[in-house]
């Protein structure tokens, strides 16, 4: 082939310019020809709904770890969570803690009896000011603008964990190795999780969508409740305005969604 | 100029291969961590950041380090500092590459990583970091290459370089100020929750990075022909000798207002760093043996005698280079996570999987550290 050097140059600027043409071609399609799909969330009729999902824990009722064992047990069900023998790669969504553990500097010197041994419920708080999102660099981590629920989407999270470090609740888990042999009963309605994920307490929202209460709730008959804390009429609402009630770090300005009646 | 890399002497193809062996073994094992997962290495739910974050924050500090030679010649026109700078830029490339692997292998789904750049999230302060350390790598490529090439043609290097060089020396702070921004914006983690950390990250990095640099320079007056300069070493040792005192003074100011304050909250992290906490001791003797290393490096580097000897020097560099390793290394990531934001003190020591994949990442480092200076050196001779 003569001056072959140019020839190739020649053709390869033509075949650029010939890929260059297909988008603009396309461009130019879909505005008067194709139809675009638009995406869209459709709700249940059943669905649960409020502006910003809340839980009022009534820790009186609870005297003992059993007392709260077939709420962590039915969480733990639903949600397939793993137990791990090994501390160090344990998954927690519900669990129970001492009460200088969940409100560390909140202790009084002499703190009543009752209080001292009583366990408490430890869950996500569902921040109003959720730091784990601020924190999240791919929006894994989100607040449901219709709800209020902070989620997670296992498939977008990079496992960076800079989420568990913002939490100042220590509500996160990460999966530290493969969950799935360490399921007792895996419920084929809630997605398992691959390891390399974070993951925690979702507020049920795959059950909101059908109109039911929290596993926790619906176990705990009576001693949670549930409801919407911009909804003045709401359970949650009268509770907090009858009881004196706390929450967690409430100085950190998260505002969590947790209340809880002492 | 890549080609000054390949000719080399026994003992050069000796060191590189030592540095491909381990980056070999810790691949291996890095593969095992993808396939098993982050449960191969020390870390837990209450410790969920370790050896990996550790090593990339110390890291960041070691690349911002290199601003040290760049300001004087650029801003100051400190002429001395000419025969070093490109050691500077070079020293910053092979310390962010290190920087970027260690985030990788911290990564619980690596293979998702562009996600951060799909889905850009200004809120997030790690979308910042990756953007102004991939800044940083670029700027001192594209600086230190042209730079040097402009040096062995024999000519002055291209008027547009000129802007990103300056651009380079703001930018050079802005990688370790966004690294402390990590963790000093979080709320309920009374260790890091303090305005001085990124100017305590700044001043152990500005230690820590002429420190190396300062052995990096005796080592290549030793086995190569070029001699980066006595004067230019000692004004290294001024930096340094400056730098390890601010440090040390930071964290003199970060102690006083925990304890005189007396909030529990922020006081327990350095109790369980100093004298341990709930009985856990671990981090004790390691953080005592950080501040002594500092406290001799600051003997050795103030006073003129031993700053001028040299073989003290190396002494000095040798020991802030370790103490800063130590105090940001193991003590920074793991004092600040315990005890738990729901107060319990869960130790975390790094397993021998995860240090030998951090070692392999520190080998890929002075790898392209080795590759780049021996280029770097080799124009040197060639024009001297």
């Amino acid at each position: 082939m003569d001056s072959s050097r140019r020839r190739v140059l020649q053709l390869f600027g033509i075949s650029s310019l010939a890929l260059m043409t297909r988008p603009v071609y396309n461009a130019l399609a879909t505005e008067k020809h194709a139809q675009k799909a638009k995406e869209q969330m459709i709700r249940g009729d059943k669905a649960l709904t409020a502006k910003q999902w809340a839980m009022v824990i009534d820790t009186r009722q609870f005297e003992s770890a059993e007392d709260m064992e077939p709420l962590i047990e039915a969480c733990n069900k639903i949600h397939n969570i793993p137990h791990f023998e090994n501390q160090r790669h344990e998954i927690k969504w519900l669990w129970e803690d001492h009460y200088h553990n969940v409100f560390p500097g909140k202790g009084a010197r002499f703190l009543s009896e009752a209080v001292e041994s009583r366990p408490f419920l430890v869950l996500c708080n569902h921040c109003e000011n959720p730091p784990c999102v601020r924190a999240c660099p791919t929006q894994a981590t989100f607040k449901r603008a219709s709800d209020g629920i902070v989620l997670m989407d296992f498939h977008r999270c990079i496992g960076c964990r800079f989420c568990m470090a913002a939490c100042p609740f220590g509500a996160r888990s990460f999966n530290w190795r493969d969950p799935r042999p360490f399921i007792k009963e895996t419920d084929p309605k809630f997605p398992t999780r691959t390891k390399g994920v974070v993951e925690k307490c979702n507020f049920c929202a795959e059950r909101l969508a059908e109109g039911k209460l929290p596993a926790c709730v619906e176990a705990a008959e009576g001693k949670l409740a549930f409801g919407d804390l911009y909804d003045p009429d709401s359970e949650v609402r009268e509770l907090i305005k009858t009881n004196y009630t706390i929450r967690r770090k409430q100085e950190l300005g998260t505002e969590p969604c947790v209340y809880y009646i002492v | 100029m890549l080609e000054l890399a390949l000719k080399g002497t026994k003992r050069y193809y000796g060191w590189m291969t030592f540095l491909v062996v381990i980056i070999g073994i810790g691949f291996l094992i890095y593969l095992k961590q993808l396939d098993f997962g982050l449960g191969i290495t020390g870390m837990s739910r209450d410790v969920s950041w370790g050896f990996y974050i550790a090593n990339f924050t110390f890291l960041v500090g070691v690349a911002a380090g290199g601003v040290m030679v760049v300001l004087p010649y650029y801003l100051h026109d400190y002429k001395a500092f000419g025969r070093v700078t490109i050691l500077g830029e070079f020293l910053a490339i092979a310390s962010v590459v290190m920087c970027l692997l260690f985030i990788i292998v911290d990564l619980g789904q690596p293979m998702r990583i562009f996600n951060v750049w799909i889905y850009p999230t200004f809120h997030s302060v790690l979308f910042w970091d990756t953007i102004v350390l991939n800044g940083y790598l670029f700027l001192n490529l594209i600086i230190g290459w042209n730079v040097l090439e402009a040096e062995r043609n024999n000519v002055h290097y291209q008027a547009w370089l000129k802007p990103l060089i300056y651009l380079s020396i703001p930018w050079a702070v802005s990688i370790h100020t966004v690294t402390a921004y990590l963790f000093c914006g979080l709320p309920g983690r009374g260790f890091w929750l303090t305005a001085i950390l990124a100017p305590r990250f700044l001043a152990s990095a500005f230690a820590a990075g002429p420190s190396l640099l300062i052995l990096l320079c005796l080592i290549i007056r030793r086995v190569t022909n070029f001699d980066p300069g006595r004067e230019q070493i000692q004004s290294l040792a001024k930096i340094v000798a400056y730098a390890i005192c601010i440090n040390v003074f930071f964290f003199l100011c970060e102690v006083f207002v925990v304890f005189y304050s007396n909030i529990p909250e922020h006081m327990d992290h350095l109790k369980y760093l100093f004298v341990g906490l709930h009985g856990k001791t671990a981090y004790v003797p390691w953080m005592w043996a950080s501040f002594s290393l500092m406290a001799v490096g600051i003997i050795l580097t103030v006073t003129p005698i031993t700053r001028k000897n040299e073989g003290v020097l190396a002494v000095a560099c040798t020991v802030i280079f370790l103490g800063t390793w130590i105090d940001k290394g193991l003590g920074m990531i793991a004092g600040g996570f315990t005890p738990s934001p729901l107060h319990h003190v869960n130790e975390y020591i790094p397993t021998l999987p995860e240090i030998v994949i951090a070692l392999a990442v520190w080998a890929t480092g002075f790898f392209i550290l080795t590759v780049l200076f021996k280029i770097a050196v080799g124009v040197k001779e060639e024009v001297q």
